[in-house]
């Protein structure tokens, strides 16, 4: 009978002090590896999905143009819009758009530049034509129609 | 002195890991991990204003013209096709034609693998291309037509294009895209596949006004 009320020295919990350190290491990872939106969003991206995609080599020789129906529909109105950086951009302003990022980059590598075109589905080739035709005239003349990865057939 | 039953002095730090696990679940949902993949497409230098546009000296039956007009109807080869996925079996047999094959023609026809033979030689259309070297796909949007629609055109023509590319060396147009061209073995098969057939894909300016 005393056996049972007898106290051991030794406790009987899992030392659970590393647990924090594991799991804030994993936090870290993600937390570096993780790349943060760097500008929001104003427009519909709904990416058409294709099945013939190619990656990008390198990320720091990307530009984004993102062109969708304005999300704030009842400011912007209906009609696609353009938008570079944080901002909705006319078609004639593309071209200085494009002799910034081209600026960001050496000398060597401005020729490389890659604009990726994140198009809604619903826009209209009129619009992303106009856009092309800016690019040629800035010779920024590597594109990427950004789509979603389909099942292949 | 006398032993007393004290209660620890830690900080109780049982429940820091769950901060943390809510944290890192934080973090999961809100990143989102960047999708950069695209049909990648070179544009055609600007036009120079003091030099009038080339003029087309191409033979009609090397162009393999495609049309979509702002109801997204296509007219393909002057005839209209309703189903999009149609267009990458019929691109691959007019790239892989074999029509009149000049001296670089008969030279890429050698090289081939010879399923590829037979498939060409199952073709053999008048009205398809000459030979590889000299096939042209030419896609033309109206300013109506939906994105959506352009990207899967492109999309098929670059599928047709990979397939063949792919076959020359023995992969399916999936493995030909995998290929990683920084490894010398990898690249060497990339050349081989390449080589030869240019990836041309001609898109025409759209007409200015909508119709």
């Amino acid at each position: 009978m005393p056996k049972f009320g007898k106290k051991s020295n030794t406790s009987q919990d899992i030392p659970t002090a590393a647990l924090p350190d594991i799991i804030f290491m994993l936090l870290f990872f993600f937390m570096v590896t993780t790349v943060l939106r760097e500008t929001d969003i104003l427009v519909k991206q709904k990416l058409p999905k294709a099945a013939q995609l190619s990656k990008l080599e390198r990320k720091s020789l990307v530009s984004y143009i993102y062109i969708g129906e304005p999300k704030q529909s009842k400011i912007f109105g209906k009609e696609p819009k353009i938008q570079v950086n944080d901002v909705f951009v006319e078609v004639d302003e593309i071209i200085q758009f494009v002799n910034q990022e081209k600026d960001k980059l050496n000398e060597a590598e401005r020729d490389q530049i890659t604009m990726s075109l994140k198009v809604d589905v619903e826009s209209k080739m009129g619009i992303v034509s106009d856009v092309q035709q800016e690019l040629r005239e800035a010779n920024a003349r590597k594109i990427l129609y950004s789509s979603v990865q389909s099942i292949d057939i | 002195m006398a032993r007393k039953n004290r209660p620890t002095a830690e900080i109780p730090n049982g429940s820091m890991a769950d901060i943390a696990f809510l944290l890192l679940i934080f973090f999961l949902v809100t990143t989102t991990i960047a999708n950069d993949k695209g049909i990648a497409m070179l544009l055609p230098p600007k036009p120079d204003p003091n030099q009038p546009p080339p003029e087309v000296t191409k033979n009609d039956r090397n162009i393999f013209k495609i049309l979509a007009n702002s109801q997204d109807k296509l007219l393909v080869e002057d005839e209209p096709l309703s189903d999009v996925f149609e267009l990458r079996e019929m691109v691959r047999s007019f790239i892989l034609n074999f029509g009149s094959p000049g001296e670089e023609g008969v030279e890429i026809y050698n090289s081939l693998p010879s399923s590829m033979k037979a498939y060409s030689s199952s073709i053999r259309r008048s009205d398809y291309s000459d030979d590889p070297t000299e096939a042209v796909v030419s896609f033309k949007a109206d300013r109506g037509t939906s994105y959506e629609l352009y990207v899967q055109v492109l999309d098929q023509v670059n599928a047709a294009y990979n397939d063949v590319y792919g076959e020359r060396v023995g992969l399916s147009a999936a493995e030909f895209l995998q290929l990683d061209r920084d490894d010398p073995v990898q690249d060497k098969k990339y050349q081989a596949a390449r080589q030869g057939i240019p990836r041309a894909i001609s898109i025409a300016e759209p007409n200015k006004i909508a119709n």
